[in-house]
């Protein structure tokens, strides 16, 4: 095989790991019941196909080729350790003898199965968040640690004990049975919708958009959609669809941030807009209207208008007064606090924003002092909007975040 | 696998009805659970005025009036269940009466080999 071939052919396997790595794993944990079993099994798996797919292609169905390399190799793992240990004799039969499973279906299932685990309830909140972008979304450690703004070593902390919580109490590996469901589908849905904005909004460095991840919560919302008749699941999937819409007019091709008045529209996604605002039509025809929903129902808003100034601004205040009452927060108050001001005029803004930093909530958060800027700025009042805007670009840890208030603060002069 | 359910609740804050009730019921989870499979023991507890601690310190014994520790709740009763998992055994654990008053916290048995059998 010529060198050019090999390249394609790593370069394949490059692309493979990225898209079916996260499945494989899924299926390896059912297979063979252990988390760290399973991810050494993956690596290993990928080590004999760098050896072997450059010299014999690559074969016609690589997932299933990946999952029964893993089970091979971990088979092989567990006898080797048996020699010192004779109770894991009866595991590597075990794992010998259960079906090797290629079934599409069985493979998707397990991307759920693994979901509902990662998100049990039984763990820990920050653990299930942990162990869900480490599991089922592949990130790295120091990529979690930095979007939840802690040590890589607090993270790591998190999924060691998350796992062996897992394995000592014997959290089954399984999709919850319906009458358990709606207690279980909340953590899940919180989860993904971190995820979301993990690949909507990353923590730090240089780029705004990690679309990957964000496809990979609306696959996750989806999946999700199909197995339940959730209408928070629903609402879910329709916010994430109408915030992805945004995505290709939300930075320029520099990676600087254009603001939702400053958009050319013309760059948003109809497709997902489409079926954004008809999963919200959906999810609002139900009797639970829950956060998801309501959120979903303000960028359907959005969606919806030809311009910024053409929005009907009553009705986002209106929503957002409903969101207030049903989960309050002061982001909730923030966000109101803008749409008020597109109602009523920047002033009326900037005494709900200055009352909101009065209590003491969001004073560190970079996007109230922005939000306070831009409305002084409205007003014609450079010097509280250069303050402001000074202040949020000390707070915004995030590089096009910065460039774009460094670049306000030089308008101002 | 086991798994030990331990049956937390202010014990001063039933009366003597709903105890009575509570024992009723439990009583007739034991034999539910037994139908299933489930069930390796149960029991109530005396209330903890009449506790005993032991403790042996130098390798002289002493012993205490009272719980190991004073807490709001006490520990009332327990379950030991077999179950499939942690999910099967919180199902078990949501029938037991004395959640809907107080707390049960679900502990996996650790396997001891060698172990005498009842």
């Amino acid at each position: 095989m010529s060198e050019p071939n090999a390249e394609q052919t790593r370069q394949a396997l490059a692309d493979i790991y990225r898209s079916e790595s996260r499945r494989v794993l899924a299926t390896l944990i059912r297979l063979l019941g252990d988390f760290d079993l399973a991810e050494e099994a993956l690596h290993e798996a990928f080590v004999v196909a760098i050896e072997q797919w450059p010299r014999e292609g690559v074969p016609a169905n690589p997932r299933a080729w990946l999952v029964s390399a893993g089970r091979f190799k971990a088979i092989d793992t567990v006898r080797r350790r048996a020699r010192f240990d004779a109770s894991l004799e009866s595991i590597a039969r075990e794992i010998d003898q259960s079906s090797p499973p290629d079934e599409a279906e069985d493979i998707e299932d397990d991307r759920l199965r693994l979901i509902f685990t990662c998100c049990h309830p039984a763990l820990a909140p920050e653990a299930q968040v942990a162990l869900t972008l480490r599991e089922v979304c592949g990130l790295k450690t120091e990529e979690i640690a930095a979007a939840f703004l802690t040590t890589p070593s607090t993270i790591a902390q998190r999924i060691v004990r998350g796992k062996a919580k897992i394995r000592d109490t014997k959290i089954p590996y399984q999709v919850p049975s319906i009458a358990d469901l709606p207690d279980r589908i909340d953590s899940v849905l919180s989860v993904i919708y971190l995820v979301f904005n993990e690949g909507y909004s990353a923590s730090s460095g240089e780029s705004v958009t990690r679309s990957e991840l964000s496809l990979e919560a609306i696959r996750l919302g989806r999946l999700l959609c199909e197995l339940l008749p959730d209408p928070e699941a629903v609402g879910l999937l329709a916010l994430m669809l109408l915030q992805e819409s945004r995505r290709a007019a939300r930075s320029t091709a520099e990676g600087d941030i254009v603001l939702l008045e400053d958009q050319d529209r013309a760059l948003w996604n109809r497709e997902q807009i489409a079926e954004g605002r008809a999963l919200v039509e959906q999810a609002l025809a139900s009797r639970n209207v829950g956060v998801y929903t309501i959120q979903a129902a303000i960028a359907a808003v959005h969606a919806a208008a030809p311009s910024a100034a053409a929005t009907d601004w009553s009705r986002i205040a209106a929503l957002y007064e409903l969101l207030a009452r049903a989960e309050p927060s002061p982001i909730v108050e923030l966000n109101r606090a803008v749409a008020v001001a597109m109602r009523d005029g920047p002033a009326a803004g900037v005494a709900l924003i200055d009352a909101i930093l009065a209590s003491g909530d969001l004073a560190d958060y970079h996007l109230a002092h922005a939000a306070r800027a831009d409305l002084c700025r409205r007003q014609g009042n450079s010097r509280e909007a250069q303050a402001s805007y000074q202040r949020a670009l000390d707070l915004a840890r995030q590089e096009p975040e910065r460039r774009f208030l460094a670049r306000r603060l030089q308008e101002l002069g | 696998m086991k798994y030990m359910l331990l049956i937390y609740s202010d014990e001063n804050a039933w009366t003597d009805d709903e105890r009575e009730h509570c024992y009723l019921e439990s009583t007739q989870l034991t034999h539910d659970l037994h139908a299933g499979g489930h069930y390796l023991g149960a029991a109530p507890l005396h209330p903890v005025a009449s506790a005993t601690s032991v403790r042996i310190r130098g390798g002289k014994r002493q012993v205490t009036d009272g719980p190991f520790a004073e807490t709001r709740e006490q520990l009332g009763g327990y379950f030991l269940v077999e179950a499939r998992d942690l999910d099967e055994a919180i199902g078990i654990a949501a029938r037991i009466p004395g959640a809907r008053k107080g707390t049960v916290e679900v502990r996996p048995v650790m396997e001891l080999p060698g172990l005498a059998e009842a």
